[in-house]
């Protein structure tokens, strides 16, 4: 004797958050009744656990029905089928697209492909994330990049507007894209200690001041491709580790900016042309496309590890960044002043942000 | 060539890829109706073309508008092969032929295949331009509005209710033709589709022309059926009430002039006053107008159908009598008399009592089995004093004659309207019910076109060749019902309604309704001239309330007679002679007026009254039963199904008693016994909300009694279960608030001399310990009581026994303890108002749920089967409070459940119900508020008391005695009435139990004397309901648009419906063979639910709708094949589509009527 049927559909479709958030995590209908029946709404309300499974099933169904809609949640609003109130339709759509830190780190900068995909299963063992949870995600990022990559305008409005997300999720997406197009390396074991927000914000700095975008909004993949000839003009920074006059004045004036205010003087002043030469270094390298996918890596081996060493605090950093850039445009014989600004305000945004103590 | 019909495609969305190359679609539409076709360009290579088409023009009759669709065809174009077919929508014109409705249709409606389901959108435009036709003898009915709703709809008020429309139209179902075999499903589903669309619109056109015979403009509470007989064909039939509606507007400010009763009452004080376009702009606009204006005087309404009035003479006289024939051996030649189909006749016998199930086979065969009043007129046998007592009581016969003459002339005095304009229902007698058990036979070479006259073989007439009609079927079984009623002293049926069940060639046609006493104040246009002569015949009776009523009639009747509103408890009063009873009953006193009789129990098909008395809260009763049947062909199968009926109804019955009094509760309103069959079993389940009715007796509880009292363990067990009942009861008196009832009430004799006019200081005055008095007051009406007899069995009320010794009744016992108590915060009914809650908030979700229960073992027991059956429906039930959790406090309101057995070992069951929310925090003040309005109630009947004090002493001097008498009759000749036992030892013995029981319970058929209603009894509900409306206007602000809300209610709460746009009936097929790459059977049905709603809604959008009332899920027939990976679902929906406004959007206040302002006010300081 068994149940063979059992549907219920509402004029207004009903859906549990709860149980909604289980059906995005990928687990199956038994175990989302068993991690309801743990959650205690079996003693809230009188039920079952033949009424909550009947219910976890039905929902389940009305999740994979509106699927197909929310990878393209431009036409839940005006599809016909189920009638949700907006503020549901936003929520469907915000926890659709939400996905999971410990999963992206694993994804970002890698090429969205299906080889990849195929991968996910690795992904999924090791961040115990269920493989669906892990498809689903992957297969938003996919979508999303997709979509946007042949679109003119800002890729955060382009993201919003075409999948009505709210902000802050709509800059996590574009920062995922932009990761994914220029491939950056996140996964070595020394950026394992950064989190996706920090990368995010990263990336964030990037698109706004580095890429065409920041030039020039109307042209197509402006956010997602670095602006070449600012890439170009970045070699012509060298000079400042190149002219040996030019550096000892840059590290002079610098450490009369910094003498008595840090603990880490001594440090610094000894370490100073090796942190200059790190950094023009990476700026001169940026051309290369290879070198722009160890953009993080080479932050971290040439200005953040050496700090570490010398027990900078951020402060430290906050303040040798500050002034290190500042002085470089007190030198009489240094020309590039816009290229060293726009490269500097990002690295030390990026340096502070991925600087943790 | 009257009417224009203009269709525009403007655009399509999301449509599916049809081109796999190019990932796009060429798509182009053909529009069609009758037999012209249009077509737009294609719209090459997208997936949302826009082809802005010319206007399509189709120049029909109309009367192919009525019958025909628009038929809108989506198609893929392919320059090499065929085109393919994307999908099709079917647009019913209807709701633009009527003026009053809608004028366009315009809007995104789903695209749908039955193979693919929804496939994108279309965006179209449809108009009509009608010509006047002043044809008489025209076909078309155009103009005449149906509503699903079954009341009067909420901006018209009823000028005149002209009674039963029926019709019903018979085809070949498409699918058993044999082009079948070589068609595609896709083909044969929309071939099933479109014809069943068009035979619906045809059955509309040719209700529309009785209606308009009739005088009338419209049909309210129309009910279409489909009955799927297989092989044997297609039948389409629908019933309604014909009414002539006059749309309100400003002028007409009274508010209880349309006083739509199903709603809550507080609306409605508010709405009447609003505004409507005033009559005159329908007018204009619309050209049919004038042809109707011609129609309507043309006929004089009170020469009525004439198809109808040919037999009522006869009926009048001879009717009464073939109630109760069945038991008496003199009874087939009086039988024979009043028979209309004499040949047929002889067989075809009511009930015959369970006792002679010893009667020949086709006897039984043929008998209809008529619920209740059969089996106790059986039981009581009591036919021939019967027949004789129809002649005593001369005021009351004289009284109803003239009552009834409106009604006699028609051949139905039929309504399916289940809840009337104030003062239209008078005295409720009871259900009356009838089945009939038919084998469907092949329709003989069937002549295409000429739908009516398939001749059906009925299996058992005497020559086999004689042909017989569904329309001659229902014929039968409709006499029955009148004459049921008329054994109830009743001349007419409300909440009537029909219905079929069908497995392989045999059927049952189940009819049930209430018998009723109306007021012929709606009946014909002499009405007025009726009502002087009724309320002059009155005179003698009812003194000076009524005398007044009439002063005033003359002004107020065209307003709507809110004079003559009947008191809370005049509906319950017995509508025939307590001397004559057909059956034994205990009466007793109404406990609001002391003064006249009310049965102890009450059973019916309509909602509740608005201005009832109730106490406490409402709750849906259930009871379902299960029986095995041996696997039959043919006659054996129906003979057996035929010997299964009594006495599955039996069983539901006593379930539902029950579970009544397990409730404390005495009334059931909205009954519905819904008999399913299938190969090998028969299943049975009535629903309907257990009420307190303050007129009527409290209820006593249940006494379990052994029957072998040695046994100690066994007295322990019996012990603790009457311990669990008691328990069980006082749990949920509390929860529905059911306590004794509050009455206030004086002395009668007191206060004999003092007149009307001191109502308003009774009002003022403080009312200490209401409890206390009533119980003094009942005491005094008891030891007042002359008549010992009827002490006494007041007195073993109490006793109503289940005595237990075997297995059997153990399990009844526990099946009546294990329904589950609604989960805190939930209530349910399966009527329009929940008694007790008024403040609903604008929360609505309406849902449809299905489920499929497999039985895998083959030997079940009945027992086993039951609770299966019974656990299905209980599981499901908790599992929608369960869904709706987040809606609490909350109520579920038309809980409707269909059953029906698709196969074998597969049990289906289906609800459609909406829950609505309520506020919680004024409830309380709610309950305050409806103490009060007991208060309220209890001085205006006191009061009332007051007015006729001669009716009270007429009654006490004259009927006592022979009342007496009657009831010493009755016990005398059945000595063992009173044996509290019920024996359920052998089958025998368990028949003459039932007797036992059904005198003791006395339930369901329930008579009152006719009686005009107090004009001030009226007022009571009005405080209330204004200040309910009030809260209602503050809790409301704002609201989502492009919304469609649906409702099986024909209400929304805190909204007032502004316009009628017509009727939605739309049937789908759906068919799939990947069933498992859908889902499985649950996704396949879940996604063809939601795509079914998503029509509606579209439907109900373009037609400028935001909601769907009344709304209903009539026919869900569900059949799979896994192995195939098949199943084909076939889905009937229907309902009114309305625009509503908030009523915080409204912002004038509605002009209050002289007296509801005086009680409000009154009201006022009385708190």
């Amino acid at each position: 004797m068994s149940v063979e049927l059992d549907v219920f559909v509402g004029n207004t479709t009903i859906m549990d958050k709860e149980v909604y958030q289980l059906w995005l995590n990928g687990y199956t209908v038994n175990d989302a009744v068993k991690v309801r029946i743990e959650g205690g709404v079996m003693e809230e309300c009188e039920a079952s656990a033949e009424v909550l499974l009947s219910d976890t099933m039905d929902q389940f169904r009305t999740f994979q029905m509106c699927e197909r809609l929310l990878q393209n949640p431009a036409k839940l609003a005006n599809q016909l089928l189920f009638q949700i109130p907006p503020d549901r339709q936003a929520m469907l759509i915000e926890r659709y697209y939400a996905f999971d830190d410990a999963f992206v780190r694993e994804v970002l900068g890698k090429k969205l492909s299906k080889g990849t995909k195929k991968d996910l299963d690795d992904v999924s063992a090791k961040t115990g994330i269920t493989l669906k949870s892990c498809r689903r995600q992957f297969d938003n990022f996919k979508r999303v990049f997709k979509v946007v990559e042949e679109l003119k305008g800002p890729l955060v409005e382009n993201i919003k507007q075409h999948f009505l997300l709210p902000d802050q999720l709509a800059r996590d997406y574009a920062a995922i894209v932009f990761f994914a197009n220029n491939r950056f390396e996140t996964g070595k074991k020394k950026l394992q200690y950064l989190t996706f927000q920090d990368f995010a914000f990263c990336a964030g700095q990037l698109i706004n001041y580095w890429t065409v975008g920041a030039v020039d909004n109307m042209v197509e993949d402006m956010d997602v491709d670095l602006d070449k000839e600012f890439l170009q003009d970045l070699k012509d920074l060298k000079i400042l580790i190149t002219d040996k006059d030019l550096l000892d004045q840059h590290k002079s004036l610098v450490c009369v900016a910094l003498r008595g205010k840090t603990k880490v003087f001594n440090e610094m002043e000894a370490n100073f042309k090796n942190l200059s030469r790190g950094l023009v270094n990476i700026a001169a390298k940026l051309t290369n496309t290879k070198d722009v996918r160890d953009f993080f890596i080479d932050l971290v081996e040439k200005f953040i590890e050496p700090c570490k060493s010398d027990k900078w605090t951020s402060t430290d950093v906050n303040l040798y960044l500050t002034h290190y850039t500042n002085s470089a445009h007190i030198l009489d014989t240094f020309k590039h002043q816009t290229v060293w600004t726009r490269y500097m305000g990002v690295i030390k945004s990026c340096i502070l942000r991925m600087y943790h103590e | 060539m009257p009417g224009k019909l203009k269709a525009k495609i403007v655009a399509g969305r999301h449509l599916p890829v049809m081109d796999r190359a190019s990932d796009l679609t060429d798509a182009f539409v053909e529009v069609k109706f009758g037999n012209t076709t249009f077509k737009t360009d294609v719209y090459p290579k997208s997936l949302n073309p826009q082809w802005n088409s010319e206007w399509f023009k189709f120049e029909v009759d109309d009367e192919d508008l009525q019958d025909e669709p628009l038929q809108i065809t989506v198609l893929d174009h392919d320059t090499y092969s065929a085109n393919d077919a994307i999908g099709k929508v079917y647009i019913d014109i209807d709701p633009l032929l009527s003026s009053e409705a809608a004028t366009v249709i315009s809007g995104w409606f789903p695209i749908y295949d039955t193979i693919h389901g929804i496939r994108g959108e279309i965006n179209v435009l449809v108009k009509v331009d009608l010509f006047n036709d002043l044809n008489r003898f025209r076909q078309s009915s155009c103009g005449v509005k149906f509503f699903c709703t079954t009341s009067i709809p909420r901006c018209y008020r009823a000028v005149m209710v002209h009674g039963f429309v029926e019709e019903l139209v018979v085809n070949e179902d498409p699918e058993y033709q044999w082009i079948d075999r070589i068609r595609t499903p896709r083909a044969s589903n929309e071939a099933r589709q479109r014809l069943i669309s068009l035979m619906s619109g045809e059955l509309q056109r040719k209700i529309g022309l009785k209606v308009l015979e009739m005088g009338g403009n419209a049909v309210v509470g129309y009910l279409q059926c489909f009955d799927l007989e297989g092989e044997s064909g297609l039948v389409v039939r629908a019933i309604g009430t014909a009414c002539t509606l006059d749309k309100i507007s400003n002028t007409y400010a009274p508010a209880s002039a349309i006083n739509p009763c199903n709603s809550s009452p507080s609306k409605d004080t508010k709405e009447a006053g609003f505004g409507e376009e005033a009559p005159g702009v329908p007018l204009s606009s619309g050209p049919p107008t004038p042809l109707r204006a011609q129609t309507f005087s043309s006929f004089s309404p009170s020469k009525s159908y004439s198809r109808q009035s040919s037999s009522s003479d006869t009926e009048l006289s001879l009717t009464p009598k073939t109630a109760r024939i069945c038991l008496s051996p003199s009874s087939p030649t009086l039988q024979s008399k009043s028979s209309p189909i004499p040949t047929t006749k002889a067989l075809r016998s009511t009930t015959p009592p369970p006792l002679h199930v010893s009667q020949s086979d086709t006897a039984m065969l043929r008998k209809s089995v008529s619920f209740s009043e059969d089996l106790l007129l059986a039981a009581s046998g009591m036919g021939s004093g019967g027949s004789a007592g129809k002649e005593a009581g001369p005021l009351k016969a004289l009284l109803r004659q003239q009552t009834q003459s409106a009604l006699e002339q028609r051949e139905f005095p039929f309504f399916t309207l289940t809840s009337f304009p104030a003062g239209f229902l008078l005295h409720v007698g009871g259900v009356v019910s009838a089945r009939s058990v038919k084998l469907l036979d092949r329709i003989h070479n069937p002549a295409l076109g000429n739908t009516r006259s398939y001749k059906l073989l009925d299996w058992n007439s005497f020559t086999a060749d004689e042909p017989e009609t569904r329309d001659a079927w229902w014929e039968e079984i409709r006499q029955e019902i009148k004459s049921h009623a008329k054994a109830l002293g009743c001349h007419a049926v409300v909440g009537y309604s029909e219905s079929t069940s069908i497995c392989e060639e045999v059927c049952i046609l189940s009819a049930s309704g209430t018998a009723a006493v109306l007021s012929s104040r709606f009946m014909q246009d002499g009405a007025l001239d009726m009502d002087h002569r009724l309320s002059r015949q009155q005179a003698p009776v009812f003194t000076s309330g009524t005398e007044k009523g009439e002063g005033d009639m003359g002004s107020s009747a065209s307003l709507g007679f809110e004079d003559l509103a009947p008191p809370g408890c005049g509906f319950c009063h017995i509508p025939y002679d307590e001397l004559n009873m057909p059956f034994p009953a205990q009466l007793t006193y109404c406990h609001c007026c002391r003064r006249f009789k009310v049965p102890d129990v009450l059973f019916t098909t309509i909602d509740l009254p608005t201005e009832a008395n109730v106490t406490g809260k409402g709750c849906l009763i259930q009871a379902r039963l299960c029986r095995t049947k041996k696997k039959a062909q043919g006659e054996g199968n129906a003979t057996a199904i035929s010997n299964l009926l009594p006495f599955l109804e039996y069983e539901l019955h006593t379930q539902l008693m029950n579970k009544l009094k397990l409730r404390s509760m005495n009334a059931l309103f909205g009954l519905r016994i819904q008999i399913s069959i299938g190969e090998n079993m028969l299943l049975g389940l009535a629903s309907a909300t257990g009420v307190y009715l303050t007129p009527l007796p409290s209820p006593g509880g249940i006494q379990i009694a052994g029957k072998t009292p040695s046994d100690i363990t066994y007295e322990q067990h019996i012990s603790n279960m009457q311990k669990k009942i008691n328990d069980t009861i006082a749990k949920n008196k509390e929860l529905y608030e059911v306590n004794p009832p509050k009455l206030f009430t004086l002395d009668p004799e007191a206060f004999r001399c003092i007149n009307t006019e001191l109502v308003e200081e009774v009002i003022g005055s403080p009312i200490p310990e209401p409890r206390q008095r009533s119980r003094l007051f009942r005491s005094h009406s008891e030891s007042s009581d002359e008549v010992s007899e009827l002490d006494l069995s007041h007195g073993k009320k109490d006793a109503f026994v289940l005595e237990i010794d075997d297995t059997d009744a153990v399990e009844d016992i526990h099946s009546l303890l294990t329904d589950a108590p609604t989960p805190p915060g939930f209530y349910s009914c399966n009527t329009e108002i929940m008694p007790g809650i008024y403040n609903w908030t604008s929360a609505l979700q309406m849902f449809t749920s299905v489920r499929v229960f497999r039985l895998s073992n083959v030997n079940l027991t009945n027992q086993g089967l039951n609770k299966v059956f019974n656990d299905l429906c209980e599981n499901l039930l908790k599992s929608l409070y369960f869904k709706l959790r987040s809606m609490v406090p909350c109520c579920l309101c038309h809980l409707n459940f269909t059953v029906a057995v698709p196969e074998d070992e597969l049990i289906q069951v289906a609800v459609t119900a909406v829950a609505m929310s309520f506020d919680k925090e004024q409830t309380l003040e709610n309950g305050r508020q409806s103490c009060d309005k007991t208060l309220m109630k209890a001085i205006t009947e006191n009061e009332e008391q007051l007015q006729f004090p001669l009716e009270l002493t007429a009654e006490s001097s004259s009927n006592p005695l022979s009342s007496a008498k009657g009831l010493s009759e009755v016990s005398g000749a059945l000595p063992s009435a009173r044996a509290p036992s019920v024996d359920y030892s052998s089958f025998t013995d368990r028949c003459s139990s039932w007797i036992e029981q059904l005198r003791l319970k006395a339930h369901t058929i329930r008579r009152g004397s006719i009686k005009t209603m107090s004009s001030l009894e009226k007022a009571s509900p009005l405080p209330e309901g204004r200040s309910r409306s009030l809260r209602s206007n503050r809790s409301y602000a704002g609201g989502s648009v492009a919304v469609v809300k649906m409702t099986p209610l024909s209400f929304i709460p805190g909204t007032k419906i502004i316009k009628y746009l017509g009727i939605i009936n739309m049937f789908f097929i759906r068919e799939t063979t990947s069933l498992r790459e859908e889902g499985g059977v649950s996704g396949f049905l879940h996604s063809f639910i939601a795509e079914v709603f998503a029509m509606v809604r579209a439907h109900v959008a373009a037609l400028g709708g935001n909601a769907v009332v009344s709304y209903s899920m009539k026919e869900c027939v569900f059949m799979e094949n896994p192995n195939k990976n098949q199943a084909q679902c076939l889905i009937n929906v229907s309902g009114d589509a309305v625009i509503f406004v908030r009523e915080s959007e409204l912002e004038a206040t509605p002009p209050q009527p002289q007296s509801a302002s005086t009680q409000t006010s009154s009201s006022g300081e009385g708190t």
